[in-house]
């Protein structure tokens, strides 16, 4: 902290804001990834989207 | 460009960057770690602004990236409108949180380095008020993402919006040589050469090739994301007319 000088406190701030806003977007991406993943293969596994359901329509 | 037609198609891309993303994210957690390394423990202070210069080492490379990630969906507006290109609203619309993020950062490390070195966490001076700008079109543009539920619609409608926002580029990168502003003039991409350390300027340049692996990596993720969304979108569609259709077959006459 001491070696950080007079305004360590700014320099924390600073490196906190990037560690929080990056470890958020970061999380809110892989979130949304494997959501995504998720409800695909349960609609795949429900079988909607074969040709026949197309060919029908 | 031929390159750009192969990627057209969801289905490729979404093979090519499953084998691209391990290399990259190999890459970026190397950048990072070299990068700060460099930056705490090798680069000296400042004779000026004292330890406070690492602050530099985060804020530079996240306005860059704001500035990129928006010059990249200006692009993506292009392929939009101008060719159809069934994947470049999907990158529009990924790269928008990033380059929100990256914008957010740079405000904040921004005030936290204000306050020491002017007396100010913010004034409204050229670059400062025009990167808030930046941070505003973004969440206007993830905002109108929202709003309109068909994706090809709202893509359209989006990259009208970035490309008139695009005018922001030029005026965020020029407006410490057009303004009297309190931000520093530009001191790396600069006629002449950079005016930094090789000290400094190294960890700097390392830093800024990591979180630009990080943003990519974080884009193609959303990106896969996105295609994932209208993959699923179209089957509900399709599994809810099959449901009306066996519906309409059992119902009585």
């Amino acid at each position: 902290m001491s070696a950080l000088g007079p305004h360590a406190g700014f320099i924390l701030a600073s490196y906190a804001a990037v560690v929080l806003v990056l470890g958020g977007l970061i999380a809110a991406v892989l979130r949304d990834h494997a959501a995504q993943k998720r409800a695909l293969a349960a609609l795949e596994q429900r079988g909607a989207g074969r040709r026949s359901d197309r060919a029908a329509s | 460009m031929a390159s750009l037609i192969e990627l057209a198609n969801p289905t490729r891309f979404m093979r090519l960057s499953a084998v691209l993303l391990p290399w990259m994210l190999g890459a970026m957690a190397l950048a990072l770690a070299v990068g700060f390394y460099l930056a705490w423990f090798v680069a000296p202070a400042d004779y000026q602004q004292g330890e406070t210069i690492r602050i530099m080492f985060v804020h530079v490379p996240a306005a860059w990236l704001a500035l990129m990630f928006y010059s990249m969906m200006a692009l993506s507006g292009i392929g939009t409108l101008v060719w159809r290109h069934p994947l470049a609203d999907v990158a529009q619309k990924a790269a928008a949180p990033i380059g929100a993020c990256f914008a957010l950062i740079c405000l904040l490390t921004g005030a936290f380095w204000g306050k020491p070195m002017w007396g100010t966490y913010w004034v409204w001076d050229a670059r400062l008020t025009s990167m808030l700008v930046l941070l505003l079109i973004y969440l206007g543009i993830i905002a109108l993402w929202r709003t309109l539920d068909d994706p090809s619609r709202a893509g359209r409608a989006v990259a009208i919006l970035t490309l008139i926002g695009f005018v922001n580029i030029p005026i965020i990168k020029f407006s410490v040589d057009w303004w009297n502003t309190l931000h520093q003039p530009a001191s790396v991409f600069r006629m002449g050469g950079p005016t930094i350390h090789p000290s400094m300027l190294w960890p700097l340049l390392i830093l800024a090739l990591g979180f630009t692996l990080l943003g990519l990596s974080l884009h193609l993720i959303a990106m896969r994301a996105e295609i994932m969304r209208r993959r699923v979108r179209t089957l509900t569609i399709l599994e809810a007319e099959r449901l009306d259709r066996l519906a309409a077959q059992g119902a009585p006459a």
